[in-house]
């Protein structure tokens, strides 16, 4: 194992002959003139922004005050014909308060793939939402649970804070992110371009994918 | 897959076996051209895109040029994360290592992530030979193996084929790799997906070990990145007990924040989008969420080589958006499988040569499998000036000099059958350098016009290549310089 | 103002009428021209062909020979790519061969004098208007070098515009290449051929009679493969068009295809 690393390094070595020894990494220059968001400060354009590019790819957006969650959720889980929800351990327990007749599974190491499986919707917060490009990141933090209980079931219920956790652009969500954690990063359900390179959604990640964009002044 | 395409035909030949299948051209103009209006109209919602593109470039520049120090601060973070990293000198290596860790968890099937890096290796056919079945669950890819293909393509491994044919396949092969294909199944895409999802639903759920590739590694963080759209992405890299990882040594960017410029530039190029569906980060392993084991595989497999040449370096930006494909004319009517790799189009044409040499005919053909339009520098996100490297790498072709090879510097002779074109270019130069003699032969061909055949037909040698086609200009009663003098005096009277 | 034209090897001994067209241009627009004997290729098949060492000669002659201009136009998009684009290039190498600063000084004093045609009419000259008729519907093919590499953007077609009685028909595709590529025709013949038969199926399309573009290697091939097949428009260099104006007789090009 080792022979591979030191021939690895040696030959990068004698690869950059050209790099003068006293050359420190941040010496080659990186432009920053990029823009830091292409959107301007006003936190009501960003949630319209947000809405907007979340159903270009397919999601369905629904915005409401806080204290409609528990009604809303209970809703999109009764539209789907869900008899089950599987959720993270974390999660507010009023957000399912409203849900009637829905058995409620909890996010655990115990709980089998095979049993995930035959759960058909999954009700989870995020760690913040990025309006530009209509993305939700999941950071795995207890509201959010492990990441398979997001992939399994076919239908995907995310709750967003707005405007707390809503950021603007992808320069702005990456300083906020902890990359020690797992992230997903969900832009729409999940979609192919592998035939014709045309696209289509819903392949094997949740097929339905319901937003909440909850304001919480109401 | 490197050794395997050996003995392949150079690359005119397989492209014009390319150009003759008028299916492959239908489906291959179809696909790239519905890509490439929506790779512009998504990259211009970005008015600093040129901005973005010089910083993708500049940060991979300085992680080229300080490639160890940045390795080592990942292998020290990957490390500290639980997870363990190995070094492959080769794809020998590389797959000695992986079907090792294979082994050892006392599993006998993976499920894979599309991954360059193990097509480039040559992966799957060297678990097979242990006793090891990996399955490919990115749709295209899984077309590609179940229709016994290869890919032709690197975002869209089954770009060459439609979805009639992807229906037939799926309809003929999936009973023997495992859950078959519904009975009445169709050729309407969703349908074709449905299909794919039922397929692979069963291996996703019972797989211990997966494989996957990565596009980036953060080496501040340890990091890695993987961008996907359609989640068994997702399910390769969360399911299983024990993640394997096969990343190129140049997928290193070097901060967190770095981030901020690929995320921008790869979706955007690669499949159009403002974002792909699903990114996933992980950095080492996290108790109670994913896999307990987690193992990086570093690559080199020639990229050392490709780094050792100041110019060639900058191919190592290459982020494998294949944008540059999507937009080549040359691609477009070739096909990818002519490339011989598994890195087709203008970024094949130039990585290839460098990571395997230009020994072998077909590598030394693809510097040449390019009309140099320069389509493919126009739209790529890193700016890497392909044009500028195919003709550097023609010149490697044509006159051999010093190149490395496996780590050490060796002189490589000129690439055979060159020899007469030497001899003309040679010729060329002299007479462009002595504008009499070029005069002279001007004007032998003016006056001797009535002795040329009424159409250039069929032109001897090498030229027959043009005659074939086209034909060739008449020339003219005098050159231009001829004309000029004329001009000149009776201007002069005038004056 | 002291304007050399560089006319290039392949309009010199094949299209002398665009050399013609270009001088009857500039002298009309009261540019004193000159044709300095001494020039000769700008080297660009041999460089794109993977022969640097042998364009270095050529290098050298270029800037001896247009020394005393201010200003060097030349109606070939593609050669002034070559010179400004790559000279600098031949020079830095030299310099990093250990071969000295003479390649690179020579470049550094030629590249910036270069102009293309229509760079220099809308750039220096600063019209567009150049007095020129030509009755006909025209297509232009934007060639990818003057595209790409020098970036004309939209001179050509303004010149075109403002000719008289010229009907501009767009062409479909046309920043794509035509698949010409110097030694990439012979070389990769099938491929060339395939995309030299899309372009002429566009050009047909437009139903224009004439497809010009401003250079004539490109026209070489497109022209070649009309004149194979026997349909599709006639091809022209831009500058035989904005040469043309009422006083001339419909046709008197006498070079080309012979169809
Ligand atoms: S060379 Fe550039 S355009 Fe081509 S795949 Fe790589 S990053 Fe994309």
């Amino acid at each position: 194992m080792s022979g591979g690393r030191d021939v690895v390094l040696g030959r990068i070595r004698r690869a950059l002959a050209d790099v003068p020894a006293a050359e420190r990494p941040e010496d080659v220059a990186v432009p920053r003139d990029y823009r830091t968001t292409h959107t301007d400060d006003d936190p009501a354009r960003a949630l319209d922004l947000l809405a907007a590019r979340l159903a270009d790819y397919r999601a369905r957006v629904h915005r409401c005050g806080e204290q409609e969650i528990p009604r809303r959720v209970a809703e999109l889980l009764a539209e789907r014909g869900s008899r089950a929800v599987v959720v993270p351990g974390g999660l507010p327990s009023a957000w399912l308060s409203r849900a009637e007749g829905v058995e409620v599974v909890t996010d655990d190491p115990g709980l089998t793939h095979a049993r995930l499986d035959g759960v058909r919707s999954v009700v989870t917060g995020c760690a913040l939402a990025i309006a530009e490009t209509g993305t939700l990141v999941l950071d795995a933090s207890p509201d959010q649970g492990s990441r398979r209980i997001s992939l399994i079931p076919d239908h995907h219920v995310c709750v967003v804070r707005a405007p707390a956790q809503v950021v603007a652009s992808v320069p702005l969500a990456l300083p906020r992110l902890d990359p020690a954690r797992p992230l997903t990063w969900i832009s729409g359900p999940s979609a192919t371009s592998d035939i014709e390179l045309d696209r289509v959604e819903g392949v094997h990640g949740p097929r339905v994918l319901d937003v909440i964009i909850a304001t919480t002044d109401g | 897959m490197s050794r395997t395409d050996l003995g392949m035909p150079a690359f005119p030949r397989a492209a014009e076996r390319a150009t003759r299948d008028q299916r492959l051209r239908g489906n291959l103009r179809h696909a790239t051209h519905t890509i490439r209006a929506k790779r512009a109209t998504a990259v211009a919602e970005l008015d600093d895109w040129q901005r973005l593109r010089a910083a993708g470039a500049a940060v991979k520049n300085r992680t080229l040029r300080h490639l160890d120090h940045y390795l080592l601060q990942a292998e020290a973070a990957v490390t500290e994360a639980g997870g363990t990293v190995h070094w492959a000198a080769d794809a020998a290596e590389a797959n000695r290592i992986v079907a090792g860790l294979v082994k050892r968890t006392g599993e006998r099937e993976v499920v894979k992530v599309k991954s360059m890096a193990t097509q480039e290796t040559g992966l799957n056919a060297a678990l097979e030979a242990e006793g090891i079945r990996a399955y490919e669950t990115d749709l295209a890819e899984l077309i590609v193996q179940l229709g016994h293909d290869r890919p032709s393509h690197i975002l869209v491994p089954a770009i060459h084929r439609n979805r009639g044919e992807i229906r037939d396949i799926f309809r003929r092969e999936m009973a023997a790799w495992g859950r078959p294909a519904p009975e009445a199944l169709g050729d309407d895409p969703a349908e074709l997906a449905e299909a794919a999802r039922l397929h692979l639903r069963e291996k996703f759920l019972r797989a211990k070990v997966g494989v996957s590739g990565a596009n980036f590694l953060v080496a501040e963080t340890g990091t890695l990145v993987v961008l996907e759209s359609e989640g068994n992405g997702r399910m390769c890299l969360t399911l299983p007990d024990t993640l394997i990882s096969v990343v190129g040594i140049e997928k290193i960017v070097p901060t967190w924040r770095d981030l901020e410029v690929f995320l921008q530039l790869l979706p955007r190029s690669s499949t159009a989008e403002r974002m792909n569906p699903y990114t996933t980060t992980w950095t080492g392993t996290t108790d109670g969420d994913g896999p307990r084991a987690f193992h990086l595989v570093l690559l080199d497999n020639g990229r050392t080589d490709a780094l050792a040449d100041t110019v060639g370096r900058q191919a190592l930006r290459c982020i494998r958006c294949s944008a540059c494909l999507n937009v080549c004319p040359v691609y477009e009517r070739a096909g990818g499988h002519a490339y011989g790799s598994a890195y087709p189009g203008p970024i094949g044409a130039i990585l290839t040569p460098q990571l395997r040499g230009v020994t072998d005919p077909l590598d030394a053909s693809l510097p040449y499998a390019s009309s140099l339009c320069g389509a493919c520098y126009e739209v790529c996100p890193v700016a890497i000036d392909i044009p500028e490297v195919l003709v550097h790498l023609r010149e490697r072709v044509v006159e051999g000099g010093r190149v490395t090879r496996h780590g050490a510097r060796v002189t490589i002779k000129p690439a055979k059958g060159h020899a007469a074109e030497r001899a003309a270019m040679r010729a060329a130069r002299w007479t462009f350098d002595h504008p009499r003699a070029l005069r002279a032969g001007e004007r032998l061909a003016s006056r001797t016009r009535r002795l040329h055949p009424s159409r250039l037909r069929v032109l001897p040698g090498p030229a027959r290549a043009w005659s074939d086609s086209r034909d060739l200009p008449a020339v003219p009663p005098e050159p231009f310089r001829d004309w000029w003098a004329r001009h000149r005096a009776a201007k002069g009277e005038r004056e | 103002m002291r304007v050399a034209l560089f006319i290039t090897c392949v309009n010199d001994a094949l299209f002398p009428g665009t050399g013609r067209a270009t001088v009857t241009l500039l002298e009309r627009l009261g540019v004193q021209v000159d044709f300095p004997a001494g020039q000769s290729c700008c080297g660009q098949i041999q460089y794109n062909t993977g022969y640097r060492h042998e364009t270095e000669p050529l290098l050298r002659r270029f800037a001896r020979v247009f020394a005393p201009y201010e200003y060097v136009v030349t109606p070939s998009g593609s050669c002034a790519a070559m010179v400004r684009e790559n000279y600098p290039r031949l020079g830095e190498r030299a310099v990093a061969e250990g071969r000295g600063g003479e390649l690179a000084e020579l470049a550094a004093e030629a590249v910036p004098k270069v102009r293309e045609l229509t760079e220099f009419l809308v750039d220096v000259l600063g019209v567009t208007d150049v007095g020129a008729y030509f009755p006909h519907s025209v297509a232009y093919h934007p060639t990818c070098h003057s595209l790409r590499v020098l970036r004309v953007g939209d001179r050509p077609l303004r010149l075109l515009r403002a000719v008289e009685g010229l009907e501009l028909r767009e062409l479909a595709g046309a920043q794509e290449c035509c698949g010409f590529g110097g030694t990439f025709a012979v070389k990769n013949a099938a491929v060339s051929s395939a995309m030299g038969a899309d372009k002429v199926a566009d050009a047909v399309a437009t139903g224009a009679e004439v497809l010009c573009a401003a250079d004539n290697s490109c026209l070489t091939h497109i022209g070649g493969t009309i004149a194979r097949t026997g349909r599709g428009p006639r091809v022209m260099h831009l500058a035989e068009i904005l040469a043309r104006t009422e006083a001339d007789a419909p046709s008197r090009t006498a070079e080309g295809f012979r169809r």
